[in-house]
């Protein structure tokens, strides 16, 4: 059982340059279990570097970040992120396009199944249960993000407003505790985005914390309980959404920008 | 074997088993039809095709499956190869039985699929290529310079006399006689790599609808998407490297025991360039597609053999070029035809087609 207000997340005076470019200086927040928490800032602030880092996809020039109580020194390889319990979505979409929706979320189940070759090949009873468990798993969490069309359907051939719910659910699959979200409503439409904010509450309440990256104030202001702000690289605010909104370093960033 | 037929075909139940049944009459029946309509020499190049194809498997999990490009693939048919008839002939006198080495062989390739797999795998696209190439040559040098100082490998030579394939006292090297109907030692041959290439088959097909095979198909579209959820890229390379090392490996095996004679010309580049053909024309990553590739390979040079020489003297009365370059020259012209008209291969996985006609993925 952990107390409400555990922390998830920690990280701390993270570095990322590139070349010349410092990307991130001393970036430090720290997310609680269960909270929806915004990173919110101008167009090459940071943030999806931030993300890059947190899932393995970039090594850190410095700083570390503490998850779910152990230590990472933004140097592990992807995958140990993502069984450690980071999952994430990608700005531009990053699905497995030419494979069909079941497939994609079902990939989502790899790290905590077991099957190999020997039961690929046997289909012994073991991998058969495996096999039929992920199955229904994943045709349950596509009900969950709202997907209603068929199984076998190419990702590729949804909506635009759709493929990122099939990220969602594809990144849930991996049995997440924090899901960091890249931009989850650009390219939506109003309808689409009200429905994403339910997603996105019905997701917290059982029991995942989330990570929101995203430009669409409104929905940044309505849905996160904490919000930290980041521009060039460096983390100029961080508070409940009231605060952040009326934080005159915030509206200097963003109308300077 | 049934259930992958009707999946393969995509038909129903009941038909399924007509097809089931026709289909094993006429693989049983087709080395006699052969023999009988164009002679024993056709049946040892469909034995060559069943070998190939199960070659062409191999390298289609490498390449059709998990994306990555091996030119040097036909190293590890030359391990299994070599390894069959080290052990095998009167090389080192050593005569092992043929389920103890062909297995053997097997097991050798795959831990060389490794061991070139380790270090190479972080490697992408061009340059994975050009490595195993080097891999691939590197290999069969050996080959032909391990005489001296100990004389392994016999060099350029190669290795004769080497055991047929034997099981107890019934050798696959002669003919021999069951219930009253001569088979041929062809004939034999035939019926052995037939149940080795529908075991590699049913292997691929399990694979491919799998959680491996579906790693794979993530990797290869995706292979940063693929690692954010939870695959090691690495290890699952490495295991479709080491899985199409040991198909390489088990022909390569069957070669040497068929063949009686090994040296290391047969395993140049223009081989693993071939059975690269066969599975691109064929249809990258469609078990159908690959197997009509390998025979499509093997029966088109041979055709064109005869082509070259008897057209030649039919037509002109005389032999104007040379047949043997004229051959290749229609060979080569045949696969430049069927990439134009059908770029994805003439039996393309339906997943591939899609691929072939989408744009390239964006960057994080
Ligand atoms: N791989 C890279 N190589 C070089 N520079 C990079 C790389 N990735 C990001 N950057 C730079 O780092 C800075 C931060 O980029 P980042 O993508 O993190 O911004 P962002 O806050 O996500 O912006 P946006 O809102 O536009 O998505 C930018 O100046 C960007 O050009
Ligand atoms: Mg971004």
């Amino acid at each position: 059982m952990t107390s409400p207000a555990a922390t998830l997340l920690k990280i701390s005076g993270i570095e990322k340059r590139f070349g010349g470019l410092s990307a991130l200086s001393n970036v430090s927040l720290h997310i609680q279990a269960g909270e929806i928490y915004g990173l919110i800032g101008p167009n090459g602030a940071g943030k999806t570097t931030l993300f890059n880092i947190l899932t393995g996809l970039y090594q850190a020039d410095g700083g570390k970040f503490l998850f779910s109580d152990i230590e990472y020194a933004g140097r592990s390889k992807p995958h140990i992120l993502a069984k450690a319990g980071i999952a994430r979505t990608f700005q531009n979409i990053r699905l497995f396009a030419n494979m069909s929706i079941l497939e994609n979320v079902m990939v989502g189940c790899h790290h905590h199944t077991h099957t190999g070759i020997w039961g690929a090949v046997t289909r012994h009873k073991n991998a058969r249960n495996e096999e039929q468990q992920i199955t229904q798993r994943a045709a349950e969490l596509l009900a969950y993000v709202g997907i209603t069309r068929a199984h076998h359907m190419l990702a590729k051939n949804l909506s635009y407003g759709e493929q990122r719910r099939l990220e969602i659910a594809r990144a849930l699959a991996t049995n997440p505790k924090l899901l960091a979200l890249d931009e989850p409503a650009a390219g939506m439409n109003a309808t689409e985005t009200d429905s994403l904010k339910t997603l996105l509450q019905t997701i917290r309440s059982h029991g995942v914390t989330v990570l929101l990256i995203e430009h669409d104030v409104k929905l940044v202001m309505g849905l996160c309980d904490r919000i930290a702000v980041l521009d060039y690289g460096k983390k100029i605010a961080e508070g409940v959404p009231s605060e952040v909104r009326n934080n005159p370093a915030v509206i200097a960033a963003y109308l300077g920008g | 074997m049934r259930n992958a037929l009707e999946r393969f075909l995509m038909i129903d139940k009941r038909n399924a088993w007509l097809a089931f049944a026709l289909l094993s009459i006429i693989l049983l029946a087709l080395p006699f039809a052969i023999d009988g309509l164009f002679g024993r020499g056709w049946v040892r190049v469909l034995d060559f095709a069943l070998l190939y194809i199960m070659l062409a498997l191999g390298l289609n999990i490498v390449v059709g499956y998990a994306g990555l490009l091996d030119l040097g693939y036909v190293a590890f048919f030359a391990v299994g190869a070599y390894c069959y008839a080290l052990l095998g002939s009167p090389q080192f006198g050593i005569h092992l039985p043929f389920w103890i080495v062909l297995p053997l062989g097997a097991l050798l390739a795959c831990f060389f699929g490794v061991l070139l797999g380790a270090p190479t795998l972080r490697l992408r696209g061009d340059y994975l290529a050009i490595v195993t190439l080097g891999f691939g040559e590197i290999i069969r040098i050996f080959l032909n310079n391990l005489n001296a100082p100990i004389n392994i490998t016999n060099g350029p030579q190669g290795i004769s006399i080497i055991d047929s394939i034997h099981v107890g006292g019934f050798s696959l090297g002669r003919a021999q006689e069951i219930f009253g109907i001569a088979f041929p030692a062809v004939h034999l041959h035939y019926y052995l790599f037939l149940i080795f290439t529908l075991l590699v088959i049913f292997v691929s097909l399990r694979l491919q609808d799998s959680r491996i095979g579906r790693a794979w198909a993530a990797i290869r579209e995706d292979e940063i998407a693929a690692s954010a959820m939870g695959i090691n890229t690495r290890n699952i390379k490495l295991l479709a490297f080491a899985m199409g090392a040991t198909f390489g490996g088990l022909a390569g095996g069957l070669f040497a025991g068929f063949q009686g004679f090994i040296s290391p010309e047969s395993f140049g580049l223009t081989e693993s360039i071939m059975i690269l053909c066969m599975v691109v024309l064929g249809g990258m990553g469609n078990i159908g597609g690959v197997v009509f590739g390998g025979i499509l390979l093997v029966v088109i040079p041979e055709l064109t053999r005869h082509l070259a020489g008897t057209a030649q003297q039919a037509l002109l009365g005389k032999t104007v070029i040379d047949p043997e370059s004229l051959r290749m020259l229609m060979f080569g012209l045949a696969l430049i035809l069927i990439m134009l008209w059908r770029p994805a291969g003439l039996w393309p996985s339906s997943q591939r087609r899609r691929e072939l006609t989408a744009s390239a993925p964006p960057s994080v």
